[in-house]
């Protein structure tokens, strides 16, 4: 696999938010950080999903992969309005946005 | 050719009916849903029980979607392991339908509301059983995770709200990190079909780093130890039906995709023993944390979703002794049998709930006198969880002690006796303070009788697995009594 000295900066800026969207996702509290994390992670790895995929020969790009990260975007946009929807819920419920472990057990 | 096209016929139904169930459900008026529901669900188990009738007849089935067959394609396959669980996952959503069509709407639940998620959910799990292809994979586990949130977040207060929001962002850090492994997978090979990729794979660094990636992130899914925080409280504040489906089925689905992934692609890749040996170490922390977790829980439902915890980690034994048939035979028994009993128990716990309005282990003495039949079925199906002969739980241990016994690594056999031990304790703890005591004098509501009888169902399935697991397994999985693989 010998790639084009672009696209392999491409991939490793896609790993690159990847591990941050993820080291975020842990760390920060508010869960609305977490959730604007989930999407860099998600966008980082959709950039090396594209970046990754083999060339079609002749140098253009492969559909396959990009037809993957639509799905994968139309999903992430799925998650990111649901995600929202529950913490606005939660917010209702317990006027906090931080998630507390919940003490019920 | 009429029984693969009528194969191929049932195992797209799998998907679709479903699917038109879910909308049909969001659309029918309210007085309508339950028995709209009902009907798709027993025609939806119909089209399972044809798909396992053609696979007993003429073999395993392949249905390329639209005609196009991979590479460009993506193609369904309906084998013995995709319609085993299929099969189970027919069996478990049956009786919860049952259940909650008499359980549903006494307690300000809201029907119309869970209807369209059993559904999707029931969808997203056939699709992900069915599909030959690591990213419709990804599609169809996003699916299942998505209606499995909403199952939690059902409940609509505090806790089931923010337990739904931390299990949502969980599952995504577990499917996007398996997307990675997607991304590495096809850039290494060019393809998304399980059996192209099992041709094409050769060694190298971006294939492990992929099957690391694809692991950890179903270790998520699934809540293997150490990955399985989100779960207890998760499956603890849905709603009892809720609850069953997530622990009976949810959690496998994360398990059925590793074992497709390990055991087809990265059969050779992820030879290392020590690789295996430390998912094998995780599922037996997993047996010891759950287990005394446990223990240590004053409520019925928190007790059951650590017993889950505690449950998977059987599951993991395959990987350190998936040399020996044996040991396959004892995992998937395994998993079919918690499929039942869980489901049978965290539906006898909505019932206690219903009943005396609570779950609280030290508030139900007597509950064996109020509700006796409820009683009954937590009990048998505890057997399962337990591994008392003749449950399925009891054959499942017993095969994967065979298996470390007859590698000689016997060490493995001390994680299905321990376990059944420490599951013993909680089990028992239950059912001797629903039987000691006097009848409670407090009110308790009745329950429906079709919720009971659906429970009791399950829980009587789930020990008579048992005697009939090894003959099952042979039909499904011949190659899980005799031989290597899958």
């Amino acid at each position: 696999m010998t790639l084009p000295g672009q696209a392999m900066v491409y991939m490793l800026v896609g790993a690159g938010l990847f591990a941050l969207g993820m080291r975020a996702l842990f760390l920060r509290e508010a869960a609305l950080m977490k959730i604007i994390a989930a999407n860099i992670a998600a966008t980082g790895a959709f950039l090396f999903l594209v970046t990754i995929a083999p060339r079609v020969p002749g140098g253009s790009a492969d559909p396959v992969a990009q037809a993957m990260v639509l799905t994968g975007i139309v999903i992430s946009l799925a998650m990111t309005a649901y995600a929202l929807a529950l913490l606005r819920r939660v917010f209702q419920e317990t006027g906090e946005t931080i998630l507390q472990p919940d003490d019920e057990s | 050719m009429a029984g693969d096209s009528l194969g191929m016929t049932a195992a797209a139904g799998l998907v679709m009916l479903p699917l038109a169930g879910a909308i049909a459900a969001f659309l029918s008026p309210r007085r309508a849903v339950t028995a709209i529901a009902l009907a798709v669900t027993f025609a939806t188990a119909a089209l399972a029980a044809m798909v396992v009738a053609v696979l007993v007849e003429h073999g395993p089935v392949r249905l390329p979607v639209g005609a196009w067959g991979a590479p460009l394609g993506i193609e369904l396959r309906a084998d013995g392991l995709a319609v085993l669980m299929i099969a189970v996952t027919a069996a478990v959503m049956s009786g919860v339908a049952l259940y909650s069509s008499g359980y549903l709407g006494r307690g300000g639940d809201r029907p119309e509301r869970y209807w369209p998620i059993y559904f999707f959910l029931w969808c997203g799990l056939n699709a992900l059983f069915l599909t030959n292809d690591i990213f419709s994979a990804y599609v169809a586990l996003e699916i299942v995770s998505l209606a499995a949130v909403a199952l939690v977040a059902l409940g609509g207060r505090a806790a089931p709200l923010i337990a739904g929001l931390r299990y949502l962002l969980v599952a995504l850090v577990g499917s996007l990190t398996y997307l990675l492994g997607v991304a590495l997978l096809y850039g290494a090979t060019g393809t998304l079909d399980f059996d192209l990729i099992a041709q094409r794979l050769t060694p190298g660094v971006a294939p492990r780093l992929a099957l690391a990636l694809m692991t950890v992130g179903l270790f998520a899914k699934a809540a293997f130890f150490p990955l399985h925080g989100w779960l207890p409280p998760a499956h603890a504040s849905a709603p009892a039906p809720a609850s069953a489906l997530l622990s009976a089925l949810v959690v496998k689905a994360g398990f059925y995709l590793m074992l497709r992934l390990w055991f087809e692609p990265f059969e050779t890749i992820g030879r290392p023993e020590a690789l295996r040996t430390l998912i094998g170490l995780c599922g037996a922390g997993a047996v010891l944390w759950g287990s005394m977790l446990a223990i240590a829980q004053r409520r019925i439902k928190p007790l059951l979703a650590y017993s889950t915890v505690a449950q998977l980690g059987y599951l993991l034994q395959l990987f350190p002794l998936a040399g020996v048939p044996l040991a396959w035979g004892g995992t998937l028994v395994i998993a079919v049998s918690h499929a039942l009993a869980k489901a049978a128990m965290f539906l006898s716990a909505g019932l206690v709930i219903q009943a005396l309005g609570h779950d609280r282990l030290d508030d139900i003495r007597g509950a064996a006198h109020t509700i006796p039949m409820t009683v009954f079925a937590f009990g048998l199906a505890g057997l399962s969880l337990v591994g008392l002969p003749p449950s399925g739980g009891f054959v499942g241990k017993w095969l994967l002690m065979a298996a470390a016994l007859e590698s000689a690594r016997w060490y493995w056999a001390i994680v299905p006796i321990g376990g059944g031990l420490l599951a013993s304790i909680y089990v028992f703890g239950v059912l001797a303070r629903a039987f000691l005591g006097p009848a409670v004098s407090e009110p308790f509501s009745p329950v429906a009788r079709s919720a009971e009888i659906a429970a009791l169902t399950l829980a009587i399935a789930s020990v008579l697995f048992g005697p009939f697991a090894w003959a099952i397994v042979q039909v499904f999985v011949p190659s899980a009594t005799g031989g290597g693989g899958i």
